[in-house]
Parts: structure tokens; sequence; C-alpha cells
């Protein structure tokens, strides 16, 4: 069953339990006795009738003749109908007992006989305490506190007149009016009478007023189409302004989903994807094979988070980690090296990634490996880990994004050419870049683009050309470059899809 | 990246010219720099400890600049005016030197006893240097911007300026116990024993994060002057005797640590800078220093060093075609002094002291393409011809992705730091934060998982594991069990004990209802677990429902 359709009840069961009901129409069964009533009703009226009189006169609930006018409203043109709100004066439940009962002031003068009461015994009056101060004031009594067992309350009138309950009796009877303007204000300070605010309806004959309304369908049915009754029979409207049924469905993860834009857009530029199936990695590939030092501050407990158990790594390339130690301690390759003394235990030390270029130096290892030379383009996008403090703008783990391209005299300007179209495919046009350092990248930039919304050029990614004290000890021969950039997934917006 | 705070209206004056904000924004980014902040001592007092605490502060504008986290000789007003001057071509880049002193030289000598703690040292004389208030500020500065960098918080290096005037050479630097340690420390009005100032320390804002350096350890290094008095306890605080005012005219400085290369380093980097105001500038006065073994080196070392780049070799690596001659010009204004020699195409470059950072010919192309304009470069596409190939376990988690979601169920993202080993609980901890969502709710994720493997380099590898939940008023293992039927629908394995097929038979774990758990097999294996979770486990998750799970390993269907 459709939201739309008329007599679409709230918690009709059409949708899964406990999923939001598109709003339905508040349509009561249109052919009901009140219905009924109200147009025979309206025929014989002379140009119409209140809802909430025939609602008294019926006995039933305002709530009915309501629902009857609007069900008949739905039919078409046989009602008009015409929203009154009307202020009325009711009393409170206590105005009620008053009313039935006389007004406090009044029990407490009648519960005092002629020889008096002991005013203790009067206070435990259900009336006591209020009746008492009031008929004193109303002088109907008297206390007199020379009397030898305590002070004694004495009539002082012999009758009087209980106007309280007089004009409460006249408000129930519907003859507020009467009352003085101050004389109901009183009685509303004393919480005996309220206004109340009645949303009725003026009913008058429609321009196809009938009494005989005809049942009309709330749907079409398979006997209907089957029988062709359909032709014959009139339907109700639907109501198009009611939401529709969300689709039952699941939902892919929105940042997720910006992850398979990138994987996409690097296959489209013929990148092929690199292992990144390894969150626990050495320190020698996530550090010393990219030429980080070991002192680097990158390499601290508060940077990253080193593993207790396996803490060490079991194995490494033992004659590569000697050339990586080699160029770290005493230089090699063209340079001067970092000449301080470089630890195999350091090298050796477990520890979450911090960044996918690890994996990018194992490929680029197993590529120099292959003999003889052939270029590639990689990417990855997977975790990366950091010991940061989690706040709005930062997250201990994320998704590094990464691209590599090596070949033959790769320059500064390919790198920008690539990522030119890289960004051009995230409709990033406005790019310009920024001389950086990297420890392991050299030409390095950072790529800047310009934000619309924020009116400046921000940061958008990092990159450069790999060091040749990085790739010249995995066994890269000496005129390839290897161009490299990368970005962090949690900063991309995400991408321009139709959402739930 | 390390800040350098400079004073705006100070820098101009030394640039010999004023910018706009946006222009000098424009000359740093160029350069490599960023102009981070513009800001007042009065707004950051303010921006920190509000405006009360900020009344009375200096307006003065201060520029906030990051400098690349290698370039030392830019962590000072000094060094910043003297790069970009010469990078506008205001000024030549000045040749520091060293000169032997009228005198006796000053000698620090080493014992062996610094042998275990901080073994190394060196030290200069900054002679005849006039200081102002800034210039001092910008001292002091200094020394904490490479404290903080290059000296991995005085970990690595510490350094100590001391007025030569107020001292006796020869210095001894030795480690003695730290009870027999005793001295009056900077600011301090009184003598204390190192053991004292330790504990004194671990209060100071500044210096608890030092302390650890040397705190375990028997004995502290110190360094005295020849009548005993104490110049300073490395890595932690000088002693006051000594202490440099804006009236010292002759600082005595040393260098101690346990990295013999990046001492020597720091002691270049502030000579350089400060010789500036001294009486010769940029001349520096050398201090000798006997190691242990008798041994003795003259510092500072403020080493030349020469390099040969061919032209062709820049043009190849920056994708420029700049001749020879205009090459060596723009390393020159990278304070990179060049000049065409040789067959016309060797650029001779000369790596002055100030720059620790050229280690390799691909520094020096990058400081030429610097100078060139990293946005003047032409951008070219490589003709790198290659196919392109997906990682095929993503190839297989992006297939299954799209058909849990068409499945009905919702893909979570949760966090994998603690090196999982199951994807559960934080599918469990994501319901948890989703209760106030409509039933029932149907999540996955397909995501790794690590466990230890000693047949792996690093003895641990991740698996991709499949995990999917249901929670709702029933348990809904029907539910589970589907999905799983779906999966190996579209993995094609079919049903059955066949070899190839899947089945599921009952087990039990501990994280499951006693009888409401099987374990899956297929391909001839078992890859994971179904069933209805167990209330302890529903109940520590602050979840109130049942709830089914399903968790296997997709590697198998690779």
């Amino acid at each position: 069953m459709a939201a739309h359709a008329p007599g679409a009840g709230s918690g009709s069961g059409c949708s899964g339990a406990g999923r939001d009901t598109p709003s339905a129409p508040g349509a009561a069964m249109a052919d009901g006795p009140v219905a009924d009533v109200l147009l025979r009703r309206l025929e014989a009226a002379d140009g119409g009738l209140d809802s909430a009189e025939l609602a008294a006169e019926l006995g039933v609930e305002h709530q009915a003749v309501v629902g009857a006018v609007k069900s008949l409203q739905a039919l078409g043109e046989i009602i008009e109908a015409e929203l009154r709100s009307t202020k009325r004066w009711e009393l409170t439940a206590e105005g009620e007992e008053i009313a039935r009962e006389g007004s406090h002031e009044a029990r407490v003068f009648r519960s005092v006989p002629p020889e008096g009461l002991a005013q203790s015994e009067l206070m435990r009056l259900p009336s006591g305490k209020v009746g008492f101060s009031k008929a004193m004031s109303n002088k109907w009594i008297r206390v007199d506190k020379s009397a030898a067992d305590g002070p004694r309350v004495f009539r002082v009138v012999d009758s009087m007149e209980d106007d309280v309950q007089r004009r409460l009796q006249l408000v129930r009877g519907g003859q507020a009016e009467k009352l003085a303007e101050k004389e109901r204000s009183e009685l509303r300070k004393r919480k005996l009478l309220t206004e109340v605010t009645l949303k009725t309806y003026w009913v008058s004959k429609g321009s196809a007023f009938s009494t005989s309304v005809s049942k009309q369908e709330a749907e079409l049915s398979p006997e209907m189409i089957s029988s062709g009754s359909w032709r014959d029979r009139p339907f109700k409207p639907y109501n198009f302004s009611a939401r529709g049924v969300l689709p039952d469905s699941g939902h892919l993860h929105p940042l997720l989903k910006v992850r398979t834009q990138f994987r996409q857009i690097f296959l489209e530029m013929g990148f092929t994807e690199m292992p990144t199936d390894n969150f626990i990695e050495s320190s020698f590939w996530n550090f010393d094979a990219l030429f980080q030092p070991q002192q680097h501050p990158a390499r601290d407990q508060h940077d990253t988070f080193f593993l207790q158990d396996p803490a060490e790594a079991l194995q490494l390339p033992m004659d590569y980690v000697h050339r990586v130690k080699r160029t770290h301690s005493q230089g090699g390759y063209g340079s001067q090296g970092y000449k301080y003394t470089w630890k195999l235990d350091e090298a050796r030390k477990n520890l979450l990634r911090t960044h996918t270029t690890a994996a990018s130096a194992r490929a680029l290892y197993r590529l120099a490996r292959k003999k003889p030379f052939t270029p590639i383009k990689y990417f990855s996008i997977d975790r990366v880990f950091r010991n940061e403090t989690l706040d709005a703008t930062h997250l201990a783990e994320f998704h590094q994004i990464e691209g590599v391209v090596a070949d033959h005299g790769l320059t500064l300007g390919h790198l920008m050419g690539v990522l030119r179209e890289f960004f051009t495919k995230l409709g990033i046009t406005q790019l310009r870049f920024k001389p950086a350092y990297n420890p392991y990248t050299e030409p390095s930039m950072e790529v800047f683009s310009y934000h619309q919304g924020l009116k400046k050029w921000v940061e958008v990614g990092n990159s450069g050309l790999f060091r040749p004290e990085m790739l010249l000890p995995m066994g890269l021969p000496e005129n390839v470059s290897v161009i490299a950039w990368g970005l962090s997934l949690e900063r991309q917006r995400e991408p321009p899809v139709p959402r739930p | 990246m390390p800040t350098v705070s400079v004073k705006r209206d100070l820098l101009f004056k030394a640039l010999g010219r004023t910018y706009t904000d946006e222009e000098f924004d424009e000359l740093c980014f160029e350069f490599g720099l960023e102009l981070d902040e513009i800001t007042s001592e009065k707004e950051i007092i303010s921006k920190e400890q509000g405006d009360k605490k900020a009344e009375g502060a200096s307006d003065v504008v201060l520029y906030k600049i990051d400098v690349p986290a290698n370039r030392y000789d830019l962590l000072c007003l000094e060094g910043l005016v003297r790069g970009l001057q010469v990078f506008k071509e205001r000024i030549k880049a000045p040749l520091y030197k060293r000169v032997m002193p009228n005198g006796e030289i000053q000698k620090l000598i080493i014992t062996e006893e610094t042998a275990k703690i901080r073994p190394y040292a060196v030290a200069a004389v900054l002679r005849n240097i006039k200081f102002t208030k800034d210039r001092y500020d910008s001292f002091i500065e200094l020394q904490e911007k490479l404290h903080q960098n290059i000296c991995r918080k005085r970990a690595l290096v510490a350094i100590g300026a001391h007025d030569l005037d107020s001292l006796s050479g020869p210095f001894t630097f030795t480690a003695k116990r730290p009870s027999d340690i005793k001295f009056k420390p900077l600011s301090k009005t009184k003598e204390y024993t190192a053991c004292e100032l330790m504990n004194i320390y671990k209060t100071d804002n500044h210096l608890k994060h030092y302390l650890h350096i040397i705190e375990n350890k028997p004995l502290y290094p110190v360094i005295y002057d020849s009548n005993g008095v104490v110049l300073s306890m490395p890595p932690i605080i000088n002693g006051n005797h000594s202490k440099i005012t804006l009236n010292t005219r002759n600082v005595f400085i040393e260098c101690t640590g346990t990295d013999f290369t990046k001492a020597k380093i720091v002691l270049d980097i502030i000579v350089t800078m400060f010789s500036e105001y001294c009486e010769n500038q940029f001349t520096v006065e050398a201090a000798e220093v006997v190691f242990p073994n008798g041994k003795s080196y003259t510092f500072p070392e403020l080493a030349y060093r020469k390099e040969m780049v061919r032209a062709d070799l820049i043009n190849k690596k920056v994708g420029i075609r700049e001749t020879p001659e205009n090459l060596a010009k723009l390393l020159t204004r990278m304070c990179l002094k060049s000049e065409v020699i040789g067959d016309g195409n060797q650029i001779e470059i000369e790596i002055p002291p100030t720059r620790a950072d050229i280690i390799h010919a691909c520094d020096i192309v990058e400081d030429a393409a610097i100078a060139y304009g990293y946005n003047n470069i032409q951008m070219t596409l490589p003709k790198t011809y290659t196919i392109a190939n997906q990682f095929p376990l993503n190839k297989l988690t992006e297939l299954l992705r799209h058909d849990m979601a068409a499945a009905g169920f919702t893909e979570a993202l949760t966090f994998a730091l603690v090196a999982r080993t199951t994807l559960l609980p934080g599918l469990l901890k994501t319901i948890a934060a989703n209760r106030k969502m409509p039933l029932p709710l149907k999540l996955f994720e397909i995501s790794d998982i690590v466990v230890k493997d000693s047949s792996r380099d690093v003895g641990a590898r991740n698996y991709r594991h499949l995990c999917a939940v249901y929670y709702n008023k029933n348990p809904g293992f029907e539910i589970i069990h589907g999905l799983l039927d779906r999966i190996m629908q579209l993995l094609d394995v079919p049903p059955g004990e066949k070899k190839g097929g899947y089945v599921i038979k009952a087990s039990e774990g501990p994280a499951f209802f006693p009888g409401r758990c099987a374990e899956v097999f297929a391909r001839g294996q078992s890859i994971g677990k179904l069933g209805v979770l167990h209330p302890d486990v529903i109940t520590k998750f602050e979840l109130t429902m049942p709830c089914s799970s399903l968790e296997i390993n997709i590697e198998p269907f690779l």
C-alpha cells in the first residue's frame, strides 16, 4: 500500500517494523454513522450547522464529528466546512466540585453549629484551611480566643449567599457571559475556571451536496481488474503531498565510496594496485629503506605505535640492509649520508605502518630485482597509523592514497603533469606547487589547490622524486627516476552521488 | 615543521623594504616557506589565557613562518633575511671564516667519564659581538629552535652560551656523580647539588622534558672552567655565573651531545648566524677540543665543500632547458655559489657550512628548481605505457561490498588500531553508537585483521575478513545464514560437502549462545563462524536486543 493511498492509517504494516511511516492522510472512514447523521441534519438545516453543537446533541466525542467532516470533504464538493475557533469557559475539576457541593467557605460556615466549634477541629475538615480564611474575610464567622479549651469559632450571621457556587453553576450551564469580567477573572485566579479554545467546523452544503454518498474504493485490486468493476467504481483521491516509503536497502560507507572513486581514477590512468595488506611493518621498510634516519622525530614513540609482540621483524633482506646501512652511516651513491651509527636493532623494530610508502618501498624493491627494468605505475589506498591525540582534525588512523611512477628520465615537470591530470579527474583544476621537505623525496613539492569556499589556497597533497639514496641501494638503474605523491582519503569530499 | 616567529617591522627593516601581507606570503611560498599566521604577543596570550592576561602585552605584529625541517639556517630572523636577500639578489651570500685568536686559543678538554653519557663536545668563540635586546632574544630563540629540532629535544645535542670574560679557560667537560656536582644554576640565587636540581626541575614546565636524558645515569655531564666554576650541566641547565647579558662582548659556545655530526652542524649554524654582529663580521674565533684519546680538533668546522653537477642532469631532473650559466645563477641565489667550469656543461657548486641539508646532487637539483620557480616549470605527461591491474584481494572486496549493500546491509568503517584479530567488536560498537536508529540494524564490514605468523618477515600478517551483524527483536539467525548463502552463491561456491562446496556445522564459541553457533567450511577449510551472540556479549556492549553475526575469511575465494 502506498503512503499516498487514502485510508492508509499509520502503522498499517506496509513497511518494516519500527520504520518511520510516511505521513498518511488523516481521513477517518467516510461512511460512518456520524457522517450519515451529519448529512441528514445538514439537509434539514437552514444554512449550516456547528460541529461542536452536533457532537453535543448526538452525545459523541467532537473528534468523531471532525473525522466525519474530513472524510466528507475528501469526497469532493459534497459539503463545505469552515474552520472556526471559539473561546469558552470551562470549570476545572475543583470548580466542578464547588458547583456541586458549594464553596469551601460555605462548607465551613455550614459546619459551624450555633454553639460554636473548636478551631482546631474545624481546621481538620477537608475545606477547613481555605474555607476558614475566606469565611473570616466574608465576616460569616468569628473566633473567640478566650474560650477555656482553646480558640473557638462562632457564626456571625444566621445565613449567607454562596455566590461562588452560583456563578460556577452559571458557567456550567453555558451562561458564562452573564458573569462580569471581574468575577470571571477572580474565579480563574482561584483555579476554578479555565478558558479553552475550541476548534470547530461550520458545515454547510457543497455544490454537489447529496445525502447518499456512494462508498469510494481505496485501491485498485486484482479482482476489480479481472471483473472490470473498476469501470463503475469511484476511487478515493491520493494525497500527493505525503512522503513515499523509502526503499529497503543497505548502503555503502561514504568514505569508502570515495575510496572506490580514487581507485577508479588510478585505474583509468593505468596505475596498478600495490598489495598493502600488512598493517604491521618493520622500521626497516617503514623508515630505513626510505632513507629516513634513525634519530628522525617520526621514529619516536610519541609519533609512532611500536609493537610489543611481535616486537621485531624476523627476516630482513640482509644484502640490501647492508647497502641501506652504508648509505645512512657513510653515504655512497653520490651522497654524503647522515654520518651516524646505524643500528640493525632499530631497523628490526616492528610498528603499525605510518604510511603506505612502506608498501611502495617493498614494491619498488621487487621491481628492482626484476631484470631488465620495466617502467611501472603503481597506486595504493589503505590504512596508516600515527600516534596522534584524536580531535576534530586529527585521527590516529586514516587512509593514505599514494601514486608512484618509475621510468627512465622522469622529471619534476612530469610529476606536475601527472598531478594535474589526477586532480582534474577530481574536479580540482587550480593547482600550484610549493617547495617542501620530505625525508625521502628530493625535489619535494606540496600541492595546493584554490578553495572557492575558503577563498584561499589549501594543501591537498605532498609529492616529489624519491631520493637516489632510497632507490639506488634497492638496485634500480641510475637513470630511472621515481615520482610519487600522497594524500589523505579522509580530507577528500564525498562524491556527488545520490544519497538516501 | 618548525615555526619561526619574527617581528614584522624588524624583518622589513632588515630586508630593506616593506611588503603587504599578501606579497610577503607570495615570497614565502615561492621560497618554500609558509607564512602561517600573522599575530602579536597580545593576541597569542589572549587566545591562550584570555583577554585579561593579555592586557599590557605587546601588540607588535609577529609573522609566524613555517620553515622546512631540514633548513636550520632559516630558524632565526638573521638567517631568514640572509636567505631571502640572496634569493632576491640584493646581497651576496657572506663568506664565513674561522680565525685564530690573537692570544691563546680557548681549550675544552673532554675526560673519558663522558664516554657513557655524552661523549662529544665542540666549541667556538664569538669575539667582540654587539647584542641589542632584539639580537639577544633572537640568539636565545635560535638555540631553543635548534634544541627542539635537529637536537631532538636536547637528546642529541645541547647548546650552552657563556660570557667568556667571566670565565677562565681551559675548560673541562667531564661527568661526575650528581651528589658531587654543586653550583648556582641560571636564574637561581643559591647553589644546589645536581640531585636537588633534578628534583626542583621536575615541576619546571620547560626543563622537566629534558630530565629523562640523564636522570637514571650514575654520572652527570658537567663543564668546569679552570677555577672550578660550572659553565653548564648539559643537557639540563647552564650555570648562573657565566650567564650572557646584553653587555656580553665575548661569547663562548659549547655544544655537547651524543651525535658528533649534529653537534658540529649546530655549532656551525649558531656561529654563522650571529657572527653577523661581531666586530669582524662573519668571522668566528676557533676553539680547540681535546678528546679523551688525546687527539685535538679545532672548531667550528665552517667547512666549504665543492660539488660538481652536470647542467644537463639538472635540466633532465627538473624538466627545463636552461643554460649552464643560468643554472649557476639560479643556484647562487640559493646561497650555493656556483660557476660553470670545464667543458662548459659542468657546474661547480660551493656548499656553505650553513647548508648541511645538501648531501646529494638531488638537493642541488631541488634548489635550482626552487630558484627557477616550481610554478614556471612546464607540465608534461610521462610517456610511460602501462596496463593497470587491480590487487586481486581488493577487487574481490570491491565486488562483495556492493553485493552486501544490495543484500540490505549497511557498510561500517571501524578502527583497526588495536591490530584486532576479529571485526565483530567494531561492528558491535557501531551498533551501540546507533541504538537510536530504527530496527533492524544490519551492518557489515570487509576489512583486514592481523594475526601473528612466523612465516612472514615481520612475524605477523593480515587476513581480509567479512563480518556482518543483524540486530533486532528476534535473533535472526536465518537472516545471517541467508546472507552467507547469498555470499556463497555470488562466489560460485555450491552448497554441500562435495569438494569445492560449503557447509555449516554445529560448533561453539565463547561469543555465541550455546547451541546457536555453527562453523563455516568452504573449499575444504574452516573459514569462520556464524551464530546468535551470547547475552553476556550483547550486554557487555550495552546492547539489549538479540543479535546474530557472521565472520569469515574471504581469502580462500581469490
